[in-house]
This record gives C-alpha cells, sequence and structure tokens, in this order.
C-alpha cells in the first residue's frame, strides 16, 4: 500500500537535532561518578613486554588505578565477532602499532592522560611482518600464536585462511587474449568524524554499556558470554553513530570498559583521540593477480584470480570480508570459467575489519581494470567490452547461485549518457567507465514492533543503528504509509537492548530490506487488527471492512484509525500493537552460508584532465548510478551515493595509510592523512538512480549506499589513461605517482598523449616523489 | 604563572564568568563546564572544524584556543544559532538540501558557513568552497552544503 510518503523526499528524521547540536553521540553523554580512562600503547609494531612500573602514573592525584592484562582475570579473555583472538590488553607481546597495553583509570581526563605518560612499560622491541611477502615467507614470525588456531592446518603460517571458488575449465578456455596483472589496493582508515568511544556503568547484577555500534545485539552476546551474564543483564545503549563506514561494527574496546567498571564500580569513559582511532580499525589491503582470457571481440572467457589481502594482528570480520567480496570475484558478468584463490593473511598492523564496499572495492579495482586492459589491447572501448558481456537480468553471474536482480545495463546506459560517451572529447581530456557488484546480506533476522497510539500518532521500534544512513527516516516513511500518520507523528526508537527488539545487524546495506519488510509485515497486523475492531464495533463481517492507506470504510462509513480506537477503547484508552519479522536463514552447504538476499549495483563514469607537469587528476566529471529497485526517499539515496562516491574517490586519489620500515604508522591523524575537502570534490558530481521495482525489500527496494564506491577507482584510472597514456595500477592514484609514471612511460607508445615537455625542469624537481 | 585564571565571555548572549585552569581549551570548557555538547570534538590539531565558534565575528577551531585566550569576548556556539526549538534559515537550508547525514560534523560546518555568509552575503561556489575547506565531512559530497549555503545567500534569498 503505497501512500503520499514512500518515494518522496520526506524531511530527514532527526534532522532538526543535528542542525541545532542537540543530538547527543556518546562522548556527549556525562554520567555521574564516572571515571576517564586512557589507554597506553608502545611506538613500534611489534614488541615483546618486560613489565610495567605505573608507580610515577599512580602518585599522580586522581589517578584510581593502572591496569594491565596482568590485573585482569587469567586466563586474559579474548573476543571477536567470528575468531575470539583478541585480548582484552595485550598479553605477553604487542601485536601492532598502538595495541593497547595498559589502562589508566582517573578521576578526570587530564589526570588520565597525564598518569598514561607516565606509565612506563618495559619492553624488547621484536621484528614485524606488515607486507603480503613478508607475511608468506616462511622464515617470518608468526602473527598468531599456533595454540590460538587449534585444530587448524594452516596454524604454522600466517595464513588465517584460504577460499576456493571456481566454475568451468580456466586451463581450457582457447582464449584470443590473455591479459595478466597484478594490482595493489592500500590501508585506508574510516575516518568517522566521531572518534570511538565508549561508557560503561555497573547497574545491578549487570551492566549497562554506550557504544554508538552497529550491531547492539551482537555486542550485547559478546559482552554476556565473556561476563557470563543472562542477556537480560547486559543491557546496550546504542546513540547514533556520528559515521561509522563499517568500523563501529564489532566490539574494539567494550570488553576492556567492562572489566574496569566491574573492578572499579563506577561508570567508566573512553573516548580515543583520533590518531588512536586509526589504529584501531583499517580497509583490509590487498594485492591480487589476476589473468583474464577474452576472444578477439571482447567476449570474456575466464578470469583467473589470486587475492592476497593483508588483515591485521587479530582477526575482526576481516576474513569475512575476504571471502564474500573474493566470491563475487569475477563482477556483474557472464563469467563462463573462472578460478579464485583468496587468502585472509595475519600481519602485525592495524586490525582490518568491514568498510563500506567490505572487500569489493579491492577485488572490483582489479578485475575492472583488467576490463579495461583488454578493451584497449582489443581496440574496443570501455563501455562497449562492458555491454558485451554484462549479464542480463535473470541470467546467471555464479552457476547455480542467484541470478542478475537488474536490468543492469539500464545503469550503464544512463552513465555513458551522463558521462557524454559518445561526444567529442576535448584536448587532454579523457573518459572512463566501470561497473561494480557487491552481494547483499546472506542471512538476516530483524524484528520490529508498531505500537498505533490511542490519537493516531505511532511508535515503531527498530534495532537498527542509524549512522547517517538515515534509517529512521524510511522506517517512519513505511509506518505512515502503511497505517496513514503523518510522519511527524511517527517515533521511531532504537539504540537500547532493553527496549527494542532484536535485529541481527546493521550492515550490507540491509536494513531497507530487512529492517522495513519487518516494519511492513508489523503494519499489516496492525491492519488486521484494526479490521476486526471495525467489524465488532459495526457488527458486520470483516470482508465488509475496507483499509486503504489506514482509511478504514465499514457500511457507508469512513473513519480513521484514531477515530476507531477513540470508539471502540472508550475511557480505557489502548493502542493497537503489531509485530513484524523477517528472517532469512543460513544455507550450510553455501559457501557464503547463504546466497546474496540482493546485488548491489553501480556504474561510475569519470572525465578528467591530467596535468602534465604535476601529475595531478582533475576530475572535470563524476557521474554515479546505482540499481536500487525503488527509491523509497531519492533525496537520501542520492546523499548515500553521493557519499559513497566521494570516500571513492578518496581511496582512489589520496588515501593511505604509511608505515615505515619498522611498521609503525607514519601518517597518523588529521593532518597526515587526507580525505576529500571541499577543494577537492568535483562540482560537477552526478547521482542517478535506476528504478525497476526487482528488489526483495519493501515495495522492490533493494540496498543502498555501498554502490557508489564500488567501481570509483577503476572508472577514474581508465579516464587518467585514456587523458595521460599511462596505465597505474597501484592505489591511490596520487598526483606523485601519476607524474612518475608518466615520466616513465616510452616516449615511442603510441597511447602517449602528452610529448616532450621543455622548460619545467625546476617545477618538476619539486614534486619529486620523496619515498 | 597561575594555574587558574577567571575568564569572563558571554557565550551565546549569556554572561558566563568561570575559573579555568589555564592549560584548558575553549573546546572542553564549552563542552564540560557550560555543558555545551554540540561542538564536536575529532582532530584536537585544528584540521576538521567539527570545533569550530564563531569568536568577536570570526570562525575559530576551539580546540586550538586556551579558554583564557577568549576572556573578554562573545563566543557564538551552535546553540547560540537560533532560539530553541527553531531553526535559522541556514540550518533548515541544512536539512532540506540534504546536506545533513550523521550529523556530527553538522555544527561545525553550520557556525563556518554562517560566518561565511556574514561576512560575505553573496558568495560564489567558489567562495563557499575555500569558506568550508576547514571543514572535514565523511558521509556526503558538500555539494549538498555548497546548495544549501547558496539558498540563503543574500544573492538567492
Amino acid at each position: 500500500m503505497v501512500g503520499a510518503q514512500i518515494g518522496s523526499s520526506a524531511r530527514r528524521v532527526g534532522g532538526h537535532d543535528r542542525v541545532t547540536g542537540a543530538q547527543k553521540f556518546v562522548a556527549d553523554l556525562r554520567l555521574d561518578e564516572m571515571l576517564y580512562v586512557k589507554l597506553v600503547s608502545l611506538d613500534c609494531a611489534r614488541a615483546r613486554l618486560l613489565g610495567i612500573d605505573a608507580s610515577e602514573a599512580l602518585a599522580v592525584p586522581g589517578v584510581v588505578a593502572v591496569v594491565s592484562a596482568e590485573d585482569l582475570p587469567q586466563p586474559v579473555a579474548r573476543f571477536g565477532p567470528v575468531y575470539r583472538d583478541r585480548p582484552v590488553l595485550a598479553v605477553r607481546e604487542t601485536k601492532y602499532h598502538g595495541e593497547p597495553v595498559v589502562a589508566v583509570i582517573a578521576e578526570t581526563i587530564e589526570a588520565a592522560e597525564l598518569a598514561a605518560s607516565l606509565v612506563e612499560i618495559r619492553h624488547e622491541e621484536l621484528r614485524a611482518v606488515f607486507t603480503v611477502d613478508a607475511a608468506l615467507n616462511p622464515s617470518s614470525p608468526l602473527v598468531q600464536e599456533p595454540e590460538l588456531r587449534p585444530n587448524d592446518p594452516l596454524a604454522s603460517t600466517n595464513v588465517l585462511r584460504e577460499r576456493h571458488y571456481g566454475w568451468g575449465n580456466v586451463d581450457a578456455a582457447n582464449a584470443e587474449l590473455v591479459v595478466e596483472n597484478s594490482y595493489s589496493f592500500p590501508m585506508v582508515t574510516h575516518f568517522a568524524i566521531e572518534p570511538v568511544g565508549c561508557i560503561v556503568a555497573p547497574q545491578g547484577q549487570g551492566l549497562d554499556v554506550w557504544s554508538p555500534v552497529q550491531h547492539p545485539y551482537q555486542l550485547q552476546r559478546i559482552l554476556a558470554d565473556l561476563f557470563e551474564m543472562p542477556l537480560a543483564r547486559m543491557r546496550v545503549f546504542a546513540p547514533d553513530p556520528g559515521g561509522s563506514f563499517g568500523g563501529k561494527q564489532n566490539p574494539k574496546f567494550e570488553p576492556l570498559l567492562c572489566f574496569l567498571a566491574l573492578q572499579t564500580k563506577r561508570p567508566v569513559r573512553l573516548v580515543l583521540t583520533l590518531e588512536e582511532t586509526f589504529q584501531a580499525m583499517r580497509r583490509t589491503s590487498a594485492e591480487i593477480h589476476v589473468r583474464s582470457g577474452f576472444r578477439n571481440d571482447g567476449t570474456l572467457l575466464f578470469q583467473d584470480i589470486e587475492s592476497n589481502y593483508l588483515i591485521g594482528a587479530y582477526v575482526d570480520i576481516a576474513e569475512r570480508v575476504v571471502s564474500k567480496s573474493n566470491y563475487l570475484a569475477c563482477g556483474p558478468y557472464r563469467t563462463p570459467a573462472a578460478r579464485i584463490r583468496a587468502r585472509a593473511i595475519l600481519s602485525h598492523t592495524t586490525p582490518s575489519c568491514a568498510f563500506r564496499g567490505f572487500g569489493t572495492p579491492q577485488i572490483n579495482w582489479a578485475v575492472e581494470s583488467q576490463m579495461d586492459e583488454a578493451a584497449r589491447r582489443l581496440g574496443l572501448d570501455g563501455l562497449s567490452i562492458r555491454q558485451r558481456n554484462l549479464a542480463n537480468f535473470g541470467e546467471e553471474i555464479i552457476p547455480g547461485d542467484v541470478p542478475a536482480d537488474g536490468v543492469w545495463s539500464e545503469s550503464l546506459e544512463m552513465a555513458a549518457t551522463a558521462i557524454g560517451w559518445a561526444e567529442p572529447l576535448a584536448p587532454g581530456r579523457g573518459r572512463g567507465i566501470a561497473v561494480g557488484i557487491k552481494p547483499g546480506a546472506t542471512s538476516g533476522l530483524s524484528y520490529s514492533t508498531v505500537r498505533l497510539l490511542f490519537d493516531g500518532s505511532a511508535l515503531v521500534y527498530a534495532g537498527t543503528s542509524d549512522m547517517g544512513q538515515g534509517a529512521r527516516t524510511i522506517f517512519a516513511q513505511i509506518v505512515a504509509d502503511e497505517i496513514s500518520v503523518e510522519l511527524e507523528r511517527v517515533t521511531v526508537v532504537m539504540g537500547d537492548t532493553a527496549t527494542v527488539p532484536f535485529d541481527l545487524q546493521t550492515s550490507a546495506s540491509r536494513s531497507t530490506v530487512f529492517m522495513g519488510n519487518a516494519i511492513v509485515r508489523a503494519c499489516h497486523e496492525i491492519q488486521t487488527q484494526l479490521r476486526k475492531m471495525a467489524a465488532d464495533l459495526f457488527d458486520v463481517s470483516e470482508s465488509d471492512v475496507a483499509i486503504e492507506k489506514g482509511r478504514i470504510s465499514v457500511l457507508d462509513q469512513e473513519l480513521s484509525a484514531a477515530e476507531l480506537l477513540t470508539r471502540s477503547f472508550g475511557r480505557l484508552r489502548g493502542e493497537l500493537i503489531g509485530n513484524g519479522v523477517m528472517r532469512q536463514d543460513d544455507v550450510s552447504d553455501h559457501p557464503l552460508g547463504g546466497s546474496p538476499s540482493f546485488y548491489e549495483f553501480n556504474c561510475t563514469a569519470f572525465e578528467v584532465e591530467v596535468d602534465r607537469d604535476t601529475g595531478e587528476i582533475l576530475v572535470v566529471k563524476h557521474v554515479s548510478v546505482s540499481d536500487v529497485g525503488r527509491a523509497l526517499n531519492p533525496l537520501q539515496v542520492e546523499m548515500q551515493d553521493e557519499g559513497a562516491a566521494i570516500m571513492g574517490l578518496g581511496h582512489s586519489l589520496m588515501e593511505q595509510i604509511i608505515l615505515d620500515s619498522t611498521g609503525r604508522i607514519r601518517n597518523l591523524g588529521a593532518l597526515d592523512y587526507r580525505i576529500p575537502t571541499t577543494k577537492d570534490v568535483p562540482l560537477n558530481l552526478h547521482s542517478f538512480i535506476v528504478e525497476n521495482g526487482d528488489g526483495p525489500g519493501p515495495y522492490g527496494s533493494k540496498g543502498v549506499a555501498e554502490g557508489g564506491l564500488l567501481c570509483t577507482a577503476p572508472a577514474l584510472a581508465s579516464a587518467v589513461a585514456a587523458a595521460a597514456g599511462v596505465v597505474i595500477r597501484d592505489l591511490p592514484l596520487t598526483s606523485e605517482r601519476v607524474w612518475q609514471v608518466m615520466q616513465g612511460s616510452s616516449d615511442k607508445s603510441p597511447s602517449r598523449v602528452f610529448g616532450t615537455r621543455t622548460g619545467k625542469v625546476q617545477a618538476l624537481e619539486v614534486h619529486l616523489p620523496q619515498v | 604563572m597561575p594555574e587558574e585564571m577567571a575568564v569572563e565571555m558571554i557565550v551565546n548572549g549569556e554572561k558566563e564568568i568561570l575559573n579555568v585552569p589555564v592549560s584548558r581549551f575553549l573546546l572542553d570548557v564549552l563542552r564540560d563546564e557550560l555543558g555545551l555538547t554540540g561542538t564536536k570534538e575529532c582532530c584536537t590539531v585544528g584540521e576538521c572544524g567539527a570545533c569550530t565558534v564563531v569568536i568577536n565575528g570570526r570562525s575559530f577551531n576551539s580546540c586550538l584556543i586556551l579558554a583564557v585566550e577568549a576572556d573578554g569576548s562573545e563566543v557564538t556556539t551552535i546553540e547560540g544559532l537560533a532560539p530553541a526549538g527553531e531553526l535559522s534559515p541556514l540550518q533548515d537550508a541544512f536539512i532540506k538540501y540534504g546536506a545533513v547525514q550523521c550529523g556530527f560534523c553538522i555544527p561545525g560546518m553550520v557556525i563556518s558557513a554562517q560566518q561565511l555568509l556574514d561576512d560575505n552575503p553573496s558568495p560564489t561556489v567558489e567562495e563557499v568552497r575555500e569558506g568550508l575547506s576547514g571543514n572535514l565531512c565523511r558521509c556526503g559530497g558538500y555539494n549538498r552544503m555548497f546548495e544549501a549555503i547558496l539558498s540563503v545567500s543574500k544573492e538567492t534569498s
């Protein structure tokens, strides 16, 4: 039942408090008697811990305790969303730059910071591994102790897990062209503007936890397990995250804070600095080698892929990042044969975790760049080679799995038109186009309760986290239409495990589909109750009652839900309660534990100019087209898509964590790590939406929000290749890198656009790379 | 040097007299002592702009200003842009044009934008870009902020 709200760009629910500063993020909360925590770590990638001298720190007025692993219950608790490998504080050795060794607790943050600077950690620096090559070298140290990995044949290596997918016969494909290349994608940090933080307070026999976490119920489970408490005593409040992008999916410091709250019997608060946040999470870096076979007409015959993803010292959710993204490594194409080997490799680096796109931008960078390489070699263009191979609606992309669930060619054509693909190009400019596909959630469980109150206003309960994607607005729009309430009279309640029913998680662009369907079903229950109520009141059969957009028609009368409630309940008042659920179970014999509930498809196109003197890429136009099934709120869809596009531009153009020769991060913090600013974004950025109502969510919707960065890098690199005649296979495409490659490319190369340069030697020297 | 000093400021039109440690930043005094948590803390090195406030008609990163430096000043934070429960035209435009996602950068962004408009009521898009270049947002694409600001500039209103 689609009414006035669905499909409209309804005003953002929660927007008012965000522009007035009234919105409370976790760092804005203050509890009585609250203590402050500061963590102490070592300025090296890996070290053996020899002892801790806290005497000076303990002498600082206001310091309550200095806690290291030895002060915690033994053996020190370990946790993680899949692998229970991360200790609450470092045990015996630190395994990455910034791993917390000591927690200082004090009455004020100033005292905690001062005392933390006085803690002496005696240690011996050890050799660290922080590249794929080093991690795979049998003579390198092991990142994780083999006893942490019982019954694991790979436990004596740094390979955590190796996945194999494939079909057809790669070796028998009679390709007329084989292109073979290696690609790299660097470590990137999430850089949510809200740093990581949490508060824990003892509460009776349990604990209250405030964390801007994407998965409040997963956090509740992990903490309840660790502290052997019933779920009902572990209450998680999840204030809206101030940006997350995957970084706040899984627990990081909440277990430690629970220990500290239990030890001090007082509320404890930890808010990291941005630098510390950089050391707590990152995107998985990757080195990917691909052999791709084609016929001379551009038809794809096979993909032979070896993906090496460098994860951190502890697994977090990173193995799933590797396995899920590489399952769809071949992209949205008809691929007759494929051989995919994907490895998650441990290293002495920041634990990598979920990050918008969930591993797809890395693999897609390689595989989409191969399409362009083939096109260049075959004299085709980037658009036509993709049109030739793109799966049609209903065609399989992986044998036996969910076929193409969108008319993806529409997105391609829309992007090509918007970028002016067929139009003449100004000299020195180039265009590029690429596509990307990401698997949606493979299983899930979302409950919602909707209460239609006596006055006709409504409450909807959803365990989703609204971290900027605008879930509150979408949920309110659904309720507004399904039970005919003005949007302003719907309140969305989130972020408290003691009042809101279970939701598995907020990830993989799932909430509109999973929670959205649960809410629609809860509204249907209310409609059923309204029908029965009207039938009883007018003494007619239920089939004589019609409900449309929440208006109830019975006999020749029409009344609103509020009028019906008033007449039926009288002075007792009362309300109607509807419950809804969406459940998609695991499938035990599926490589991912289940088929994707939908595919997120995007096509991105660029027109660029490259400054021949500096290597700077000037983005003339950036187009992103996402197939979203149905845009329940077109403005919000565009906001998400543009945000993803610019985040993608960041990792394509400028972002990378840089390590020194010992594995320490050299560019911690906002001064040395650049993300796009107002001056970096193209004014000519356009987001377009393809809507065919072919998704599994309410009204035919699919997930949104990750598509816009899946293929930014290959589209941009393709445009740079066209403009400057240089093919670059390592990200980011910094001015230094582009310039350097331009210097190295042969003047005889027919694809070289810029000829010899003269008279600019002085300027060029300034731009010589430093590394 | 004394450890604490008395500081007198007009904050959002209200006179405030406080004893503050001389090493304490204005950001912390606003948030922790005056409860004005709309001003946000992120990078603490003056790069992200989440802590932007207006001091005597100029925008500053309050993470870089000692509270004692603001003695005798007039300070405007996000809470001072409109009466409680109401929105300034700029705040309203931020919502209307889809400039607000997670919202963490928004108070600093709005404050910077308002000061930009106060200084230059009819900015060009390039001037808006320049004016907001000290404020980082990670959710959006900035362009909708430009649209929101230009919609309330003198040229268009």
